[in-house]
């Protein structure tokens, strides 16, 4: 299959708008996806057709619903290829999804004097739930460093992990620098000592083809608005054994199987970890937006994106006072493209880029014990995906030169 | 689309005026005081843009002022222009300028931007709205250093 970009591109309605009497250039996946009209029309579909609760109703839209919704997590379930739909947990985002595992695995499992390891350049999301953890545990937490290129300077096994090393929590792609990380190496080292690992996959499972059982992850957490589909919708896959054996994470309707005013016992995997009516609609729309990726195939979603960046690399080293951040090699990285350029701050870059209809992000991207380490305080970026094309490339590079020009 | 979104449409140059750029590019009391009386750093968490205001008191005035700091040309310039505005002011005459140009920047009414001089010219950041809060940091940053200066 030929990989038509203006063909995607017609189905994505937002797409044909302008920005200040310019054509919109959307380069701020890495924040979140458009939506093609697919996702769109499934949501409207849901609430128009069969709205209702999931579970208990016994009429004919609750079944539909209910059905929709299973449909919708087996969908994920052969998207990363877990073993069974129970180990697929829907959350809101990735954000709670790492939460969840911090505090019913880690709450039961983390104890003072354990240790928890991270890397240098962890999102806050799969930063700041281990430091409240390990606070209240009396655990220690260590950096894995970054290396000048971008890349994680991993140790040797012996000195990654220690004796009282638990847990290992790290991003599969870097959403600052892009940098994809030799997540299968370190997953099957942290599976001969015992320590669990748990990957922060929201710039992972949008660009990348996952297996969550090749990579050997013990957990998994990724978001459906960085993917295609709806906000509030997000996963926890984690191995069934793990899942069984941790308590729940909130308590409510759904997740019990008997109550009584003195205890409760709960529910079965998945729905122990999904207290209260789910986010149904945008489960269902989110299985819509894993078909169309699937329609376009993740390997040639891959193969896209890294023309793309390849490209922007291209044309951005060009540029004689443009520092670019990650690792040179394409293939090291995803789709991510971060930069300082000269003396301008990434947001009066932002700024003048809006202007000229491109959308960049600009700042520390939740990222800025990393920014830190880089002795900066931000970088503009630049994200791509599957809609984006070497034109838009181009549109990126001229308005670059007119914020040069208007700062001289 | 709405009239509030045309407003917005402003050009680049109502937002990088001159006078900002000029603050930019050659700030003014840049650096730090040898014994301020209070010293606040301010943080916008947003952006990561960063301003420390030092101050010096003497009795009711503000004797002396500098700031320190990185981030965009906004956050950096407006603090150049405030240290500008205040010092050897009053703390009480500092104190009603904060207020005003706190105001302006919310859009309020009732505050004649002629009075504002120079600083005037941050209204265009007005219109980009995520970029109010660069415009306004050094500002509420100088609140804290004062009521730290006991003052």
């Amino acid at each position: 299959m030929t990989y038509d970009v203006n063909a995607i591109r017609k189905d994505f309605p937002i797409l044909g708008r302008e920005v200040y009497g310019k054509k919109l250039v959307y380069l701020d996946n890495a924040a979140t996806s458009q939506k093609p009209r697919q996702v769109i029309d499934a949501i409207t579909t849901y609430y128009e057709e069969y709205n209702s609760n999931i579970h208990r109703a016994v009429h004919a839209l609750g079944e539909q619903a209910t059905a929709a919704y299973e449909e919708a997590r087996e969908k994920v379930r052969r998207f990363i290829n877990a073993p069974s739909p129970e180990t697929v947990i829907f959350t809101r985002n990735t954000t709670e999804a790492i939460n969840l595992v911090a505090y019913s695995w880690g709450r039961t499992n983390i104890g003072e004097g354990d240790e928890i390891v991270l890397t240098q350049m962890e999102h806050h999301s799969n930063l700041i739930p281990w430091q409240l953890l390990a606070e209240e545990k009396g655990a220690h937490i260590r950096y894995v460093e970054v290396l000048p290129d971008g890349t994680l300077d991993l140790p040797t096994p012996d000195a990654l992990f220690g004796p009282r090393t638990k847990m290992m929590a790290m991003p599969h792609v870097s959403n600052s620098l892009g940098t994809i990380n030799p997540v299968e190496e370190v997953a099957a080292e942290a599976r001969r000592r015992g320590v669990m690992l748990l990957l922060d996959g929201a710039q992972g499972a949008p660009h990348l083809p996952v297996d969550v059982q090749a990579i050997g992850a013990d957990f998994y957490a990724f978001s459906s608005h960085k993917m295609l589909g709806p906000t509030g919708i997000g996963i926890l896959y984690g191995r069934k054994e793990l899942l069984e054996a941790m308590p729940p994470f909130l308590g409510g309707g759904e997740m019990i199987r008997k109550v009584t005013f003195e205890s409760a016992t709960w529910n079965d995997l998945p729905w122990k970890f999904e207290a209260g009516t789910p986010n149904i609609g945008d489960a269902i729309a989110f299985g819509v937006a894993i078909d169309y990726l699937e329609a376009l195939g993740m390997e040639n979603v891959r193969r896209h994106e890294v023309e793309i960046t390849a490209y922007a690399l291209d044309r951005l080293r060009t540029f004689e006072d443009l520092t670019l951040y990650g690792p040179d090699d394409v293939e090291k990285r995803g789709g991510v493209v971060s930069f300082n350029f000269g003396e301008l701050h990434p947001h009066d870059i932002g700024t003048v880029l809006d202007r000229h209809g491109v959308a960049i992000r600009a700042g520390h991207h939740c990222t800025q014990p990393l920014m830190r380490c880089l002795g900066i305080t931000g970088t503009a970026r630049a994200s791509f995906y599957v809609y984006n094309t070497l034109e838009e490339v181009d549109v990126l590079v001229e308005a670059l030169k007119a914020a040069r020009d208007f700062f001289k | 689309m709405s009239d509030e979104y045309r407003r917005q449409e402003a050009d680049l140059d109502d937002l990088y005026r001159d006078i900002i750029i000029d603050h930019y590019r050659h700030p003014r009391h840049n650096g730090h005081l040898s014994a301020p009386t209070a010293c606040h750093e301010g943080l916008n968490p947003l952006c990561g843009d960063e301003v420390t205001v030092e101050v010096l008191v003497e009795g009711d005035r503000l004797a002396d002022i500098a700031y320190s700091g990185s981030g965009c040309s906004i956050s950096q310039s407006s603090a150049s222009m405030l240290t500008e505005a205040v010092a050897g002011k009053s703390v009480e005459d500092a104190r009603v300028l904060i207020g005003d140009f706190t105001a302006m920047m919310r859009g309020e009414d009732g505050v004649d931007p002629e009075a504002l001089g120079d600083l005037e010219a941050l209204s265009g950041v007005r219109k980009f709205p995520v970029r109010i809060k660069c415009a306004t940091l050094a500002w509420h940053t100088l609140e804290e250093a004062l009521r730290e200066a006991g003052v």
